[in-house]
């Protein structure tokens, strides 16, 4: 059984129409997606800028409603909890940011970051959670003896070590990844990459791992899922994806990444145009107005997620 | 940074700028503003990571660029209105006439970069100072805009010095390559030389550090990492400045700095370890910094 299920997950945020109508739209943020996340594993989830990916995972957590689908977590329907069921079930369920520095509350220090999620949820002395906090900095690699200092006092790599810190807290079994090292400079990606990978073999975390630099999610993924305006069109094993992706998006996707090798001459499958809006996106399979390959029966029809064969699924009519 | 005061838009103060910058024979910080102004998007011009910021909200698309042809040309009104459509086409915006009569915010991310390419090259300008041009947009209009670049730049005949820290678009566009680290050049290099045979620890350490698809099956899920951190421009660590995070530290590393060895036409790198290696063969120990 996966540990966590998502089925058929919507979320569509409501905004008025124009300043003098009363209609109200919606934003298609994310418009049914589904996949399973087992223990101990990655799943990356990729995509470009405002197809949904941030919306899918605030929506896991129920940082944000979701408008409707199914969550399921370690056998428990998540939507359906009380609230202190709910509770319980976001101990085991964190979160980390893109962005180390907005993340953090500037007015606290580095201890008291780390221990507020154990105070709200665990009753234990004070000398416990001093202790459980210098496990954790020891844990992702900070000083314990600057738990006094606070977030601006510490470089971009070290805050996103804290961030890492203050999810670990409650020994969870999920995080959700969001971006984790897009904002930190070249040189200390790697070592936020090593420390969330040694960190999962470690407790055996599952990781879904979101983020537009494709060379990392598939450094750190052991599954993949390319997400395009609000939906999955292609998820399969790193391998099969990066080696032989099947859907047209994913394929122009996958030959943008710029290989840092300059004996390589990539093969380009060039997109025209923008992503259209998510307000009023494309009827039928939602891709089909930048598609190389569409015909007749992709602006009527959308495509459903299909597996092609192990555990390879695909959104295409072709 | 280093891109800004070539163009003197840091003008001090409170900036302070020393050294020569030659363009064409002649140097830069000897010029007035008037003569700066002058060269700048003219002989030389910009594009910057994030156009928004360098386009005005108030001003149509059209009006901007044909602003820009104007100063550039001084033709007359009608006639600069059909050039800065013109030049729109040129950057494949498709449906310029109408574009150009829209304000940016009506842009995307892309066509916003492609308008500011536009209005760049409005100049024919012998030289393009492109920082991080593609770093805020997504992977598939990157490599639009990438490509736009390459084949304008082959048109209009101009030079290109690009700025990036993405290692996958240097191999991409380059032809040369200096690598900067705190500050300072550490190494420059023909791109395939600095791919194949990097000679400084931090340039190694970043082509190490780097994930690059495909190559995990072979080296495992543990990518080669650079220690430490970025040093802050208020504590510049003594010596040279990569010390507290190379791998290869020894001797004098960390009471000096090392002098740039030039190894060869656009070869060159600042590291005490070649130091030793090129006094053995008693080749050219040329001292840039005194
Ligand atoms: N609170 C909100 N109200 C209205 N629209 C929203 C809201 N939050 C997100 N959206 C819209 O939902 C869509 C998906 O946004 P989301 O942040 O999930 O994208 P993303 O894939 O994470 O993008 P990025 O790569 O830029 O982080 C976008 O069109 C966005 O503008
Ligand atoms: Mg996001």
């Amino acid at each position: 059984m996966a540990l966590l299920e998502v089925k058929n997950l919507k979320k569509y945020f409501p905004v008025k129409k124009g300043v003098f109508s009363r209609g109200v739209g919606f934003v298609r943020a994310v418009d049914g997606v589904s996949f399973t996340l087992q223990r101990g594993e990655t799943l990356g989830l990729v995509g470009e800028s405002g197809c949904g990916k941030t919306t899918v995972g605030r929506a896991i957590l129920r940082l944000i409603e979701p408008s409707s689908g199914q969550l399921t977590f370690n056998g428990q329907d998540l939507l359906a909890l009380d609230r202190e069921k709910l509770r319980q079930a976001r101990a085991a369920l964190q979160i980390i940011f893109q962005d180390p520095f907005s993340s953090l509350n500037p007015r606290m220090n580095v201890g008291e970051i780390i221990a507020e999620p154990i105070r709200n949820h665990l009753k234990i002395s004070r000398t416990e959670i001093g202790r459980r906090v210098a496990y954790l900095m020891e844990r992702v690699g900070l000083h314990p003896e600057h738990k006094r200092r606070y977030p601006h006092e510490f470089s971009g790599g070290q805050r996103q070590r804290i961030g890492i810190a203050r999810a670990l807290a409650l020994n969870p079994s999920v995080i959700i990844c969001d971006e984790p090292v897009s904002a930190l400079d070249v040189s200390i990606q790697a070592q936020v990459i090593n420390l969330l990978a040694q960190l999962q073999e470690e407790l055996n975390l599952s990781y879904l791992f979101i983020a537009h630099d494709l060379s990392v999610v598939e450094h750190i993924s052991d599954r993949v899922a390319v997400m395009y305006l609000g939906r999955i069109v292609e998820l399969a094993s790193d391998q099969a994806l990066y080696q032989n992706p099947r859907h047209p998006y994913s394929q122009a996707l996958l030959s943008a990444v710029p290989v840092p090798d300059p004996e390589i001459r990539r093969r380009q499958v060039l997109l025209e145009g923008d992503v259209p809006s998510p307000l009023k996106p494309p009827a039928g399979c939602s891709f089909h107005t930048r598609c190389p390959v569409q015909n007749e029966i992709c602006s009527r029809e959308a495509p459903a997620l299909r597996d092609i064969g192990d555990g390879h699924w695909v959104a295409c009519h072709r | 940074m280093t891109a800004l005061s070539i163009l003197q838009l840091l003008r001090c103060p409170p900036a302070e700028i020393q050294g020569r910058i030659l363009f064409g024979g002649q140097n830069l910080l000897d010029l007035d503003r008037e003569g700066i102004r002058r060269i700048r998007g003219r002989s030389i011009s910009m594009i910057f990571q994030e156009p928004m910021t360098s386009l005005n909200p108030m001003l149509t698309i059209g009006e901007q660029i044909r602003e820009a042809v104007r100063a550039h040309t001084g033709v007359a009104r009608g006639e600069s209105w059909r050039r800065a459509v013109e030049m729109l086409r040129r950057v494949q915006i498709p449906g310029p006439d109408s574009r150009a009569r829209q304000y940016p915010h009506k842009f995307s991310g892309g066509m916003r970069q492609r308008a500011m390419i536009a209005m760049a090259l409005c100049g024919d300008p012998q030289l393009i100072l492109a920082d991080e041009p593609t770093t805020a947009l997504d992977v598939t209009i990157q490599a639009q805009i990438m490509n736009l670049m390459r084949r304008l730049k082959e048109e209009f005949q101009t030079a290109m010095v690009l700025i990036t820290h993405d290692l996958g678009v240097i191999a991409e566009m380059a032809s040369r390559v200096v690598v900067m680290y705190a500050g300072q050049v550490v190494e420059e290099a023909p791109v395939q030389e600095l791919f194949k045979d990097s000679r400084h620890p931090y340039t190694q350490g970043l082509l190490g550090s780097i994930p690059v698809i495909g190559r995990k099956a072979r080296t495992g899920r543990r990518l080669q990492e650079i220690p430490g951190m970025v040093p802050s421009p208020l504590a510049m660590p003594s010596g040279c400045r990569f010390h507290p995070r190379c791998p290869k530290v020894g001797g004098r590393c960390d009471q000096q700095a090392p002098p740039m060895i030039h190894l060869g036409e656009h070869r060159r790198v600042s590291c005490w370890r070649e130091t030793q290696n090129t006094a053995g063969k008693a080749s050219g120990l040329e001292k840039e910094r005194s």
